[in-house]
Formats: C-alpha cells, sequence, structure tokens
C-alpha cells in the first residue's frame, strides 16, 4: 500500500516536471522571439540596478546612472534601438527576464552554475568580485573566525550571504535592502556587513563610512554575468552580447568605465583585456 | 524509502532544473524551513494571543467612565489601523529601537533588548488588535441595553457586568468578525521579513537565491504551508463558534 502511494505520488511529480520543463526542449531551435519582440518594438528593456554604486544607482534627479548603465546604453546602441531602464533587485531580476517584464539585464550578478539553467548568462564575464565584510575598526577584525555566531548584516538575495554562514558559522541577518542592512550595522545590530568587495570599497571611499574598514582578505573572486532569456543565449541575442562583451575587453572599454565610475581598478579586467587583445595591434 | 524519494527528487532537479525541490533531499535546507516554519508559528501564535488580548481589554477601556481613557484608546486604534503595518514594523524596528536600552557581549555591538521578534510581535499584534477592539465593541453594543440594566438592578459592578455577563454574550457575537481578522493576522507575519524576521518566507526566499533551481519549489512549499496554517486555525475557529453557540440566540 505504501509503496503504492510513494509510486503514485512519484509519478505525479514527474508529471509536473514534464509540463515545466517542456518548454526548454525547443531551445535549441532559435525562435529569436525576444530579439524579434526587440526589433519590433524599436526598444529593448535592460534591468539594472538602482541602488549599488556605482554600477547601477540612481543620481540625483532619480535617474538611473552608473558603470552598467552605460553598458546597457552600448547595447541599445549597437542594436539600433531606444532604451529602457527597469530598476530590478538581487531577489527578483531573474524572475523579471523569465516573465519578459526586461529583455534582459546587467545588474551585478555572480555568474553561478544554478543561475545557468534559469537565465542565458553569456561568455566572457564583464567583470568580477569577491566576497569581504565591512566592520567597525573599533572591532579590529583579523579574520574570517571572527564572525563565527556573531550577527552579521546581510542582503537578502546576494550569493555572499551562503559562503560567510556556511564556512564560517556566522548568523546572517538580511534585509530586503543594502540600505536597511547598512543601518542595522550602524544602529550595531551586527558586527559586520557582508556583501562584495567592489561595492564596500566604493563606501568607504565615499566618506560616509569613516569609523568603517575592509579588514579581511577578499574570498572566491566571482565574475559577474549579464543575461538574456536563456532559450536565446546560442541565439541571436546571446551571440551579440558575447561579441560586445569581448569587444569591451578587447578595447579596454571596460577599464576606461571602470576609471570614470572611480572604482578600484581590478587586475581581472587588466587580464582580460590581455587576454582577447588582438594579435594584429601595432603590427 | 526516505533514501529512495530523496534519490527521486535529487534525480529530478537534475533532468528539470525548474523543479529542483532541495529541501526534500539535503538536510541543510530541510533545517532552514523547519526553522523557518517554528518561527512562524511562535509569531502567528504570540499575535494571536497578544491581538485578542489587546482587543479585550481595549473594548472594555472604551467604555470607561474617563474621557481621557477613551481617547486613549481612540487614538490608538487610528493610529495602528489606518497605517500599513508594513511601515508599522520598519518604524517599530529601525526607529523606535533605537531608544530602547541595549546590552554589549563584546564591547561594540549593542543588542536591543527587544530583538527583531520582539518587535514583530509587538507591531503585528498591535496592528491587529486594533482591529480586535473594533470587532469587540461591535459585540457589545450588540448585547441588548436592558440585558445590562437587569444585571445592574442585581447589583453587579461595572466590571462584573462587563466580565460575567456583557463579554461572555458579546464574545459569541464577535467571532465571525474576529475568525477574519485572524487569519489575516496569520497570514500578515509574513511581512517581519522586512526586518530580517527568519520566518518562513525570509528562509524560503534566502533558499531560492541561493538555489535559483528551487524558486518554484519553494513558491509551492510556502502556498502549502499558509493553506493549511490558515486551515487549521479556521477549522479550530469554527468549531470554538459552535461549541460556544447558544441555542435560540442569533442564527
Amino acid at each position: 500500500m505504501l509503496k503504492h502511494i510513494v509510486r503514485r505520488s512519484l509519478t505525479g511529480a514527474a508529471l509536473i516536471g514534464f509540463l515545466a520543463g517542456s518548454g526548454s526542449a525547443f531551445a535549441a531551435e532559435c525562435t529569436n522571439d525576444v530579439w524579434n519582440k526587440v526589433m519590433k518594438r524599436g526598444k529593448v528593456i535592460v534591468g539594472v540596478k538602482p541602488d549599488y554604486k556605482p554600477w547601477g544607482f540612481r543620481d540625483e534627479s532619480g535617474g538611473l546612472v552608473g558603470m552598467e548603465v552605460d553598458l546597457a546604453k552600448e547595447v541599445a546602441a549597437v542594436m539600433g534601438v531606444e532604451l529602457e531602464l527597469v530598476a530590478v533587485q538581487s531577489s527578483n531580476r531573474m524572475q523579471f527576464l523569465e516573465q519578459g517584464k526586461v529583455d534582459m539585464f546587467v545588474a551585478t550578478m555572480s555568474d553561478r552554475p544554478d543561475r545557468r539553467k534559469i537565465v542565458g548568462i553569456t561568455q566572457p564575464n564583464y567583470y568580477t568580485s569577491g566576497t569581504n565584510v565591512m566592520s567597525p575598526k573599533a572591532l579590529g577584525l583579523t579574520e574570517w573566525e571572527n564572525l563565527r555566531d556573531k550577527p552579521v548584516c546581510g542582503k537578502q538575495g546576494a550569493f555572499y550571504n551562503k559562503i560567510v554562514s556556511e564556512r564560517y558559522g556566522a548568523k546572517i541577518v538580511a534585509f530586503t535592502g543594502n540600505a536597511e542592512a547598512k543601518q542595522a550595522l550602524r544602529d550595531k545590530r551586527c558586527i559586520a556587513w557582508v556583501y562584495d568587495d567592489s561595492s564596500i570599497m566604493s563606501d568607504l571611499a565615499s566618506g560616509n563610512y569613516d569609523e568603517f574598514e575592509m579588514p579581511l582578505p577578499s574570498e572566491d573572486d566571482n565574475p559577474w554575468g549579464l543575461a538574456v532569456p536563456l532559450a536565446e543565449r546560442h541565439c541571436l541575442f546571446g551571440n551579440l552580447m558575447s561579441g560586445l562583451t569581448y569587444n569591451w575587453h578587447q578595447s579596454g572599454r571596460l577599464i576606461e568605465l571602470e576609471k570614470k565610475w572611480g572604482i578600484q581598478p581590478t587586475k581581472y579586467l587588466q587580464d582580460q583585456h590581455e587576454r582577447f587583445s588582438d594579435w594584429l595591434a601595432g603590427k | 524509502m526516505i533514501e529512495s524519494v530523496q534519490a527521486y527528487f535529487r534525480a529530478l532537479a537534475e533532468t528539470h532544473p525548474k523543479w529542483n525541490f532541495i529541501y526534500l533531499y539535503d538536510p541543510v535546507q530541510a533545517a532552514r524551513i523547519a526553522e523557518g516554519l517554528w518561527m512562524t508559528l511562535q509569531l502567528a501564535v504570540a499575535c494571536v494571543v497578544f491581538s485578542v488580548l489587546i482587543g479585550v481589554a481595549g473594548a472594555w477601556l472604551q467604555g470607561a467612565r474617563q474621557a481621557v481613557v477613551r481617547a486613549f484608546v481612540q487614538g490608538y486604534i487610528q493610529f495602528f489601523r489606518n497605517t500599513p503595518p508594513l511601515i508599522q514594523l520598519l518604524f517599530f524596528y529601525f526607529a523606535l529601537g533605537q531608544f530602547t536600552p541595549t546590552y554589549s557581549p563584546d564591547g561594540w555591538l549593542e543588542v536591543p533588548v527587544i530583538s527583531n521578534v520582539g518587535w514583530a510581535i509587538i507591531s503585528l499584534s498591535f496592528f491587529a488588535g486594533a482591529f480586535n477592539v473594533e470587532i469587540f465593541r461591535a459585540g457589545i453594543e450588540a448585547i441588548p441595553e436592558s440585558t445590562r440594566e437587569a444585571a445592574d438592578a442585581l447589583g453587579m459592578s461595572r466590571l462584573q457586568i462587563y466580565v460575567y455577563v456583557v463579554f461572555p454574550l458579546a464574545f459569541r457575537v464577535s467571532l465571525p468578525a474576529l475568525n477574519n481578522n485572524l487569519v489575516n493576522l496569520v497570514k500578515t507575519t509574513t511581512q517581519a521579513i522586512v526586518i530580517a524576521v527568519p520566518e518562513l518566507l525570509y528562509q524560503l526566499v534566502s533558499m531560492y537565491n541561493d538555489y535559483s533551481t528551487s524558486q518554484n519549489a519553494c513558491m509551492l512549499l510556502m502556498f502549502v504551508v499558509y493553506i493549511t496554517l490558515v486551515g487549521v486555525l479556521v477549522l479550530g475557529m469554527n468549531r470554538w463558534e459552535r461549541a460556544l453557540r447558544i441555542p435560540g440566540y442569533g442564527a
């Protein structure tokens, strides 16, 4: 009897799985639906971060600006269409893309294997960052182990949370926004704010966090990926983004933008610039 | 048998990446769900109990002889009923939280005496309590004046009339409306996620952010849990309603 029930419920679950998965079987055929929609509409809708200075944030007039917004502008220019920016969060960017609310996004997303199953992350990656914490100078943290069993503030949806909780046993207190999480750190509700090193560096450079520091060595350098719909990863849209990113590396455009937005120069961009260099350049 | 179920769902996640029921085969994720569920239950039970107590006390104070007390209750109701619970949570935790006493385990950290869970219970209880006061008032007003006068004529004090005559009758009249409000309250506990209370929604959102393939499975679980939770509450309330029914009184 028990076996019978198990078998029946397993068949049910398999059916759900089959129904859910049937859409992806056609991925290889390249219908270019989203691409065609963008062209017909004459406008590409790109998801960017509204609260991630200096990659994507709001200027004083409320408009979205930043390094990733500049990249989005170049995408629209290359496609010859208008650009509409949509503010996305870490916790909803992939869903927005899946549901068609955005056509693609450049939103500080770490390129992870399970994310590649959901959205079409194109190669090469356009940036990278590692995990680090901002903590008060007064605490004088020296190693990651200092975080064990201590409350550490994080942002819901960031993959850094998992690293510090699983590897170092920190108690993550995750808020919906960066602002709330950093406020909680200022209110001394947690001993550190875990995020990516480049964002923390730009916070520290802003002069608003003078009594804080980034005391630990960055861990798990993880490249960032921009994403197109999964079905168009190997079609027109995905191939355009791959080519565009390749050229951004080769021409040094990303390094230029990094400088423009006052981001600490990363070795990664320098390495990629060399890796993709034109063998005929200067000949 | 457990192994075969786990193996099945592990295989399902491989073949159908959108249906990764990770909490059914990964003990770490299962523990997160259990923690979230426990927190949700604690929140729900605490808020239901406190909000009903607030409702009973508030309805009693609404009939107070002192105008100041009546005005205070009225002010409380207007404040909590007319502002969104989400904003109340943020305001209580971030604004009022700064003024509460703290203790420090390491010289830097200032752990408030009232934790985020504490603020969630306080804020949600007061929110639902404001509605409960009005619900009980409606019940009290449904009690005929003659019943009260009869009790008065027997020499009962105001408190005695409320405790032994008016409230037991009013409570029965109020139950259906109370039922509605408590269902709403249980669902509103999910909003505690904004002050990082690790309840079920928080755990599930964290889980599908860590494992994006598990999103559908997490959403599904959320629905199942809340349908069950609210279902149990409604069933209990309905039984209570029937048990307290006075034959011939009302419908």
